[in-house]
């Protein structure tokens, strides 16, 4: 593996184990482990563990992948292995 | 215009237009045929993922079940879309720039081997015959309610309808329908919620009015939801019964399993480049999310509802509806006091599920059971599959509000059919036709093996709509585990480990296997009164079996691996060059 592409994945794979530990602890923290804890608080109308386990962490998901897509873009540009434009797109 | 008519009409529109889309997407090669000509847009992908991925029992059933288990109902909210992260991050990039058709494609190439082809055809194929099942249950239970036709008349509508776009277009013409189906089930899920967000508290927005105070002047809906739920017995609905090590490991395995069932996986084959893959992936996301926050809401307005209208009502009073779902077995109720009228509680009201061979009718008109009665004073069963049909009817909204529903419905439960027919279909014509037994063929004889493939499976799928086997739900759980515990582990593990060979991973895949299929078959079928928490290792109920699973895959295939050689050059270089977009 060439040293630029191994230090593209490296900076990949630190980016990915970032965003997860958000998405472990927005899910299976929040939502299931401290749910219980969570509830004493009051969020709206709703109990905050509840919320976050019936919406909050749904919310999460998504705006964790478009940071991933946004994040990923930037390092493709960075290290110079986006993909050149495919000419064949919609020729039909 | 009456709700049966209007019905006619709104499905009859909807089908003659998956029908035109289907004409003009007809596919030539076998490129259009599996994967759409990697030409889809990927915001166009991202619907046809979300109709794919929202089936019959996110739109039918699953409010339903989240209204009967209060907050323990978000181990599917949670489940089934985290996984499309796991998708997202770790997954759908590098397959679509690996950029063959399946997911056995890249387990066999990965791993240099027809065996562990063989396995992940194998896995592919039950995943997906155990999911069209429920599907065309789904397509059963809609027509036989709202076009009163019964239920093998409709199983067989629906099968002509998707055997005509499946065949005809393959991918590419699922694809277009599953675009059109999406716009049509998201319309009809949201129409009643705002509806009955509006009526029960002045908010339209139903994640905001399922959290806020009823429009009663009662107080807040989750307080009241909260008070009525402890009264009658059932506990708190924001409170959870679960264990918590069990909501885990079935979040776990709903989320993994999500990650690695085929039919979602093969969706990001179908976009033109690598950073597609990625931004279709937050699209569908977006779009199942707005499903996915919704249906709470539809689930605790309509318990609000439900209790409201039946709970110590007159059996003879009850709106119509009830004896409506009463008539198609959904709903029963035996006058156990003889009050007359309906005492709903916590606990079972009769043994099993509903048995009305007698013909006979009640003291108050009421259709009579067999069953034996239950350990409580409940008098009432109700299908949860039918609180998503029913809520229109509960809330009194408009007839057209009720033909809408019935037409998303269908078109949860046919976009999601055709995902998994496509898939059963490549599986044969692709994986094992072309890949392992008649390598020589050439395109177009591939592609008449994967119609006829596709023909086939519509049959035996509508086989088992028209007959259901008593074990539908069970093997949901089954997909899930064995999606979790056999693919998600080695396609990760190909992408990201190197060293990862094919003795690691066959005997990584088969532990999984193994141990999934036994747990889940010894609880669910051999042994299903020693289903508690007492007998399940580590509290982990049967749902929860593919995280123990996947684990063991993880432990299993590293060790082996270790002991064994690296795998080639050719595939090391090939992990290589999957691990950059360009080239």
């Amino acid at each position: 593996m060439s040293e630029n592409s191994d230090n593209y994945w490296k900076e990949n794979v630190r980016l990915v184990l970032k965003l997860l530990a958000i998405w472990f602890i927005a899910s299976f923290g929040m939502g299931i482990l401290f749910v219980d804890w969570l509830n004493q608080f009051q969020f709206f109308g709703f109990p905050f563990g509840f919320w976050m386990a019936q919406q909050g962490a749904i919310y999460v998901f998504v705006v964790l992948i478009f940071v991933y897509v946004f994040k990923m873009n930037k390092l493709d540009k960075k290290f110079g292995v986006d993909e050149e434009e495919m000419m064949d797109e919609g020729s039909e | 215009m009456d709700t049966q008519t209007l019905t006619y009409i709104i499905v009859g529109i909807t089908f003659a237009l998956y029908i035109g889309i289907a004409i003009w997407a007809k596919a030539g090669t076998t490129d259009d045929f599996y994967v759409a000509g990697h030409h889809v847009p990927p915001l166009a992908n991202g619907m046809a993922t979300a109709a794919d991925w929202m089936s019959a029992a996110s739109f039918i059933s699953m409010a339903g079940l989240i209204s009967f288990m209060g907050r323990d109902g978000a181990m599917y909210l949670m489940g089934w879309t985290g996984g499309y992260v796991l998708l997202a991050l770790l997954l759908a990039p590098y397959l679509r720039k690996f950029g063959q058709f399946t997911v056995p494609d890249f387990v066999g190439d990965r791993y240099y081997s027809d065996a562990a082809r063989t396995v992940a055809v194998i896995c592919a194929l039950f995943v997906s015959f155990t999911y069209v099942a429920g599907q065309m249950r789904g397509v059963g239970i809609v027509f036989s309610r709202f076009l009163e036709v019964d239920i093998m008349t409709g199983v067989l509508i629906g099968m002509s309808i998707v055997f005509f776009y499946a065949v005809l277009g393959g991918m590419k013409g699922i694809t277009y329908t599953q675009v059109a189906q999406y716009c049509v089930l998201i319309f009809a899920f949201m129409v009643p919620a705002i509806f009955i967000s509006i009526l029960m508290t002045g908010n339209p927005v139903p994640q905001l009015g399922f959290g806020a105070e009823l429009a009663d002047g009662s107080g807040y809906l989750l307080d009241k939801l909260d008070g009525i739920s402890t009264e009658l017995g059932f506990g708190e609905y924001t409170a959870g019964n679960k264990s918590t090590i069990d909501m885990f490991c079935i979040v776990a395995a709903l989320m993994v399993g999500t990650a690695g069932l085929p039919h979602v996986i093969v969706r990001f084959f179908t976009v033109p480049k690598v950073s597609d893959a990625r931004l279709s992936a937050g699209y569908a996301l977006v779009l199942i999310a707005i499903l996915y926050t919704t249906a709470p809401a539809v689930a605790s307005f309509a318990r609000l509802n439900l209790i409201d209208t039946v709970s110590n009502a007159e059996y003879q009073a009850t709106p119509e509806w009830f004896k409506n779902w009463e008539a198609i077995d959904l709903i029963a109720w035996r006058d156990k006091n003889g009050d007359g009228k309906i005492q709903y509680t916590a606990g079972n009201a009769f043994e099993g599920k509903p048995d009305f061979r007698d013909e006979g009718k009640g003291a108050s008109g009421e259709r009579l059971l067999r069953n034996e009665n239950g350990p409580s004073d409940n008098e009432l069963y109700i299908d949860q599959d039918i609180m998503v049909l029913a809520n229109p009817e509960i809330a009194d909204l408009p007839n057209w509000v009720v033909a809408l529903v019935v037409a998303g419905g269908l078109a949860a439960a046919l976009s999601t059919a055709a995902g998994l027919l496509l898939v059963i279909s490549t599986s044969v014509a692709h994986d094992l036709f072309k890949k392992m037994l008649l390598p020589n063929i050439t395109d177009k004889q591939e592609l008449m093996f994967a119609r006829m493939a596709v023909a086939i499976a519509v049959l035996i799928a509508g086989y088992f709509g028209i007959n259901p086997p008593g074990f539908v739900a069970q093997v949901v759980a089954f997909a899930f585990g064995l999606a979790a515990s056999t693919f998600f582990p080695i396609i990760l593990m190909g992408i990201f480990y190197k060293r990862m060979n094919k003795e690691g991973a066959i005997s990584g895949m088969l532990t999984g296997l193994v141990f999934t299929s036994l747990y889940i078959i010894y609880f669910k079928f051999i042994n299903p009164d020693a289903s508690n928490g007492e007998n399940w290792w580590f509290g982990v109920s049967p749902e929860g079996a593919g995280t123990i699973g996947m684990a063991l895959n993880f432990v299993v295939a590293y060790v082996v691996s270790q002991f064994t050689n690296a795998p080639p050059k050719d595939v090391q270089d090939m992990i290589e060059r999957i691990r950059v977009p360009r080239g």
